[in-house]
């Protein structure tokens, strides 16, 4: 990463608390993270912010950003931040997490929270893998893929195909705004980030549910070096994860 | 909807009116009997109020969205009977762990599984016990009429929301489905949490509030728990409710909540015209558990007898509250099935023979 851009932005978002995180070296999670810290800098958000601490390994997200959070229990986390966002419908309220807890555990609650179209900001780590248990099999894990629960790769018979949950979602009518992005370069991590701000936009104008599903790198289960997890994400995740704005009705929406 | 102060309503109308009375504005429901009216007048109701109600998509979302509402600030209402209880496990034990407050209306049906929809009590270990995993504890209000389930509504909003605690409201189908007059109480201010802790945006640059049960610190559980333990501590000692009805000089002491006490004291009012020295006590609270009022009588009631619609769930609370300073015996239906008054009055006079 020695984009001249970046270099120029490197100072710490106020928004991140200056401490170490527990992430693993490589891990998508703390650039997830900065880019939510930018955006609450940039837009003054920290009075006007509530977010999602998830069950799995952003579990103690709130001790790395320094604006109101709630945890949830597994896979509920959706519905935890639509409960607070009925009660304060004027903040920001997104919702963070991972692919067990959305694509597994919570299928049920993200698929009604985006059907009913509420009105919150979903940002979904996907890294093809449970992290904090131990890199088992997760609905979004490749067909091939070694996972300690699927020690000869996952098999398409008998567990399936990976999920794909923004194409799952985007025939929902109140689903506004679904974009999938990658944390594989300066480039695609300023997309991401281009990405959130637009969700969080959908929310402010109150037009419906907004998601950005973000593949995000864990070299620890992938048991790769961090550096070679951007190639693997562009190489192998995108065949089956393909990036860009997969829906976006915010024309019809507000009118 | 409700205008008039004298209403004839259910049990479960009553505990929803109760709650909206006591401040509550955010009601999170599912479908199942025998509370389906408590969802069905919440819908009509929450609008009128300028509240909140919404449909979930099972009990688990509900709790979900009470574990929310009370994180921002609210103290939000939710109800369900045995099974759907049994799924709100997991976010009591969030509630809990978060310290957040919330009603929780449990019209208990017969089980296990799926059971029936008729009347039972098997809930109560389950209701007393936390339910859910961890070490915690449930405020648990057991309502017996229809005015008891608005009032204690009232009152179950007031301390969840003092003690940051899930307070259960414990009824069964009869209680529920029942039509009483009830005399309603004026209509409260919204509840609101304490913007000291509750989730509002940090704004003005103070600190950032964050609600968590995870205690991932080494020692940050044990002292977690300790505070959690203290807090349960003092609500054993301050929360403690009873009705004791002919109990002082009694010799024969029934105990029953519930459908159950509602048969107990007629067949206490029936032994007294007979001349018998038979009392009840009621618990009011089933955690705490009024066990030093039970075990002070126990000096002049030799004899015990705890009536209920379970297997015998309650009557274990009763023998470690008398510790072996009565005879404690046990009539019990269970499957559905509710005790008759004749079967309570024949076995009073048998125990007084
Ligand atoms: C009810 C429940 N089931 C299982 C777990 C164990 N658990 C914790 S995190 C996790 C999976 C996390 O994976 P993911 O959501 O993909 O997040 P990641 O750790 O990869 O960021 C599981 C299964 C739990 N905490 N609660
Ligand atoms: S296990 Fe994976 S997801 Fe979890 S912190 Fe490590 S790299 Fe990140």
């Amino acid at each position: 990463m020695t984009d001249t851009k970046l270099k120029f932005k490197a100072g710490r978002p106020t928004s991140l608390l200056p401490v170490p995180t527990h992430y693993c070296p490589g891990c998508g999670h703390g650039v997830a993270h900065r880019l939510i810290a930018e955006i609450v800098d940039e837009w003054d958000l920290r009075g006007n912010v509530i977010g999602m601490a998830p069950v799995g390994c952003a579990v103690i997200a709130y001790n790395y950003l320094d604006i109101d959070m709630c945890e949830a229990a597994h896979g509920r986390t959706p519905e935890v931040a639509v409960g607070i966002k009925r009660v304060r419908p004027d903040k920001l309220v997104f919702s963070y997490q991972g692919d067990g807890d959305l694509a597994a555990i919570g299928t049920n609650e993200i698929i009604h929270v985006a059907n009913r179209g509420e009105p919150i900001t979903v940002i979904f780590i996907n890294n093809t893998c449970y992290g904090m248990t131990g890199g088992q099999m997760a609905p979004t894990t490749l067909v091939g893929q070694r996972t300690s629960t699927t020690p000869k790769g996952r098999h398409l018979i008998g567990e399936g195909p990976p999920l794909r949950v923004c194409e799952l979602l985007s025939p929902l009518e109140r689903v506004v705004y679904l974009e999938r992005r990658m944390l594989t370069s300066p480039k695609e991590i300023r997309l991401t980030k281009k990405a959130i701000e637009r969700a969080f936009r959908v929310q402010q104008q109150g037009l419906g549910f907004s998601m950005v599903e973000i593949l995000s790198p864990c070299p620890t289960h992938w048991r790769l070096p961090p550096e070679q997890c951007a190639a693997y994400i562009e190489d192998r995740l995108t065949p089956v994860f393909p990036v860009g704005v997969i829906k976006d009705t915010t024309s019809a929406a507000r009118a | 909807m409700v205008t008039a102060e004298r209403v004839l309503i259910t049990g479960n109308e009553a505990a929803a009116e109760g709650a909206v009375r006591g401040g509550c504005r955010f009601y999170f429901g599912y479908p199942i009997t025998p509370q389906n009216d408590v969802p069905e007048y919440m819908s009509r109701r929450m609008p009128e109020v300028g509240g909140t109600f919404l449909q979930a998509e099972s009990e688990l979302a509900a709790i979900s969205l009470c574990h929310g509402a009370a994180a921002a600030g609210a103290v939000p209402m939710t109800s369900s009977s045995s099974p759907g209880i049994s799924l709100k496990q997991e976010g009591i034990s969030y509630l809990a762990g978060c310290e957040l407050p919330a009603l929780i209306l449990n019209v208990q049906r017969g089980g296990p599984g799926l059971g029936d929809v008729r009347c039972a009590q098997g809930d109560y270990w389950q209701a007393t016990r936390g339910g859910g995993h961890g070490d915690y504890f449930c405020l648990v209000l057991a309502p017996y009429t229809a005015q008891e389930c608005c009032d204690l509504a009232v009152l179950g909003m007031h301390l969840a929301e003092k003690w940051r605690n899930p307070v259960l409201l414990l009824t069964d189908q009869q209680v529920g489905q029942m039509m009483e007059p009830v005399t309603l109480p004026p209509l409260g201010p919204e509840a609101v949490g304490d913007p000291d802790w509750a989730l509002t945006g940090a704004a003005g640059g103070r600190p950032r509030h964050f609600i968590h049960s995870y205690c991932g610190r080494p020692n940050e559980l044990v002292e977690w728990n300790e505070k959690l333990i203290a807090k349960y501590q003092r609500m054993a000692t301050e929360e403690v409710r009873y009705e004791a009805v002919e109990a002082d000089d009694a010799e024969l002491l029934l105990v029953a909540y519930g459908t159950s006490a509602r048969l107990a004291k007629a067949a206490v009012t029936a032994a007294r015209a007979r001349g018998h020295k038979v009392g009840l006590l009621r618990p009011i609270s089933l955690w705490p558990f009024p066990s030093g009022a039970i075990a002070e009588l126990a000096g002049t009631a030799r004899k015990m007898l705890v009536v209920e619609m379970s297997w015998g769930q309650m009557v274990e609370d009763v023998r470690l509250a008398v510790n072996g300073r009565a005879d404690v015996e046990l009539l019990n239906t269970f499957g559905g099935a509710v005790p008759r008054l004749p079967d309570i009055e024949a076995r009073i006079e048998a125990m007084l023979a």
